[in-house]
């Protein structure tokens, strides 16, 4: 059971999809100016990623060896049909907001990258956990960034005003800035700034060092 | 004449696939640490996107739109749910043709690309792309030109970061900013000023 845990539990913070391995940012940083699609977004990413781990597992052994990503773009490509249909039939209105980016789901590499480090490996359910884990990793880092963006970007949270804004007579000038795409890059910087101060582990080596030389040294 | 030109710079430029949409952004940070692959991954992703995007227009409208089977008596069958799993299909197999092209007729070139070409299968710009052709409905010389514009703009952003992240491993980053967490944020200062762009 621990295992289990470990497996769930691990992606959140110290091997975070987005923020550590460097997977999946594309799709989703442009459905983060407001909370409400980025939630949904996260329902339907990690509900993708647990059900293509469990699926994909359970062929592991059927999967021939060098052909095995057209297989498993197939099974991806199945489940985000599945998950698009159901979000046009209810959730119409987000479901137009979030435009191209649920087909998207299909070439994000979070899901394809642990179909192949994990699911081809391991049994059904520990796929599962897998999927759903790094769903969740993903979906932290979403929300927070979602959350930010339209807090600071206009004032409200999933559409209820929290900061009263000036145009509404309040006393919060709304950032503009917040709502454009620029602003999702820098929080997404800052936030690998603030997790890797936190848990330095995962500072990156400097691919350049400079050479220090002192003066004893130079002569 | 003029509309296509103006739709090549909306796409290259206004729309740039990777700084405002961040399509194909885990490709772009993980591919742009020097200058020399950045061309190589981009003239790929060129080439692939005039070439996907065009057959991806052909594929929706005699196959999946809504009543585009009437040419086969079927007028009233709607295929349009089946999109994505072709659209991917038709990328995978393209990619793969281009490749054994490529290895058959231009071994040098195909030396050079290497192993980007099976990657570009799963970078979201050129899903991206065709989506974003279907959803906008591109008439099919629009689809070409909007392939063209979208590929060119993604291959500048890349080999400009590329150019800047080459420069940038003199200089005295905070420590836990480095690699990645100061990529993002010349990625954002990148995206701020393509912003630049929209009002031409």
């Amino acid at each position: 059971m621990s295992e289990a845990r470990t497996v769930l539990i691990d992606p959140l913070v110290d091997n975070n999809p987005v923020t550590l391995q460097m997977l999946g940012i594309c799709s989703a940083l442009a459905v983060t100016t407001s909370l409400l699609p980025a939630l949904l977004m996260c329902i339907a990413l990690t509900s993708v990623a647990a059900l293509a781990g469990a699926a994909i597992s359970a062929l592991r052994h059927r999967i021939p060896n060098n052909i095995r990503i057209i297989v498993h773009m197939t099974i991806i490509a199945s489940l985000v049909i599945l998950v698009d249909q159901l979000l046009k039939a209810y959730a119409f209105e987000t479901s137009k907001q979030l435009s191209v980016f649920v087909g998207l789901i299909i070439t994000n590499c979070i899901v394809l990258g642990r179909a192949e480090a994990f699911a081809m490996k391991n049994g059904v359910v520990m796929s599962f956990i897998d999927g759903l884990g790094n769903g969740l990793g993903y979906s932290i880092i979403l929300i927070a960034v979602a959350t930010l963006r339209e807090l600071f970007g206009a004032g409200t949270l999933l559409g209820y005003p929290v900061l009263e804004t000036v145009a509404n007579g309040g006393w919060y000038e709304a950032n503009g800035l917040m709502l454009l795409p620029p602003s999702a890059f820098f929080i997404i910087g800052l936030l690998i700034w603030g997790i890797r101060t936190w848990r330095t582990q995962q500072v990156e080596k400097p691919e350049y060092q400079i050479h220090e030389v002192h003066r004893t040294e130079a002569y | 004449m003029d509309a296509y030109v103006s739709l090549f710079i909306q796409a290259a430029f206004v729309e740039n696939l990777a700084l405002a949409f961040f399509l194909g952004m885990c490709t772009f940070l993980a591919v742009s640490k020097r200058v020399e692959t950045a061309i190589g991954l981009g003239v790929a992703v060129i080439v692939i996107q005039i070439i996907t995007v065009p057959v991806n227009y052909m594929i929706y409208t005699f196959l999946l739109a809504d009543g585009a089977l009437a040419w086969a008596g079927l007028a009233d069958v709607d295929l349009s749910f089946l999109g994505l799993v072709s659209y991917i299909g038709v990328i995978a197999a393209l990619v793969q043709i281009l490749e054994m092209t490529l290895d058959k007729y231009f071994p040098k070139l195909y030396n050079a690309l290497g192993i980007f070409l099976p990657l570009i299968t799963v970078n979201c710009a050129i899903l991206g792309g065709t989506l974003f052709m279907v959803e906008r409905q591109y008439n099919f010389p629009e689809s070409v030109v909007f392939g063209a514009g979208s590929g060119t703009g993604w291959a500048i952003a890349l080999i400009a970061l590329a150019g800047i992240r080459e420069k940038l491993r003199y200089s005295d980053v905070p420590q836990g900013l480095q690699g990645l967490g100061i990529a993002f944020i010349i990625v954002g200062l990148m995206s701020l000023s393509f912003m630049g762009f929209s009002g031409i």
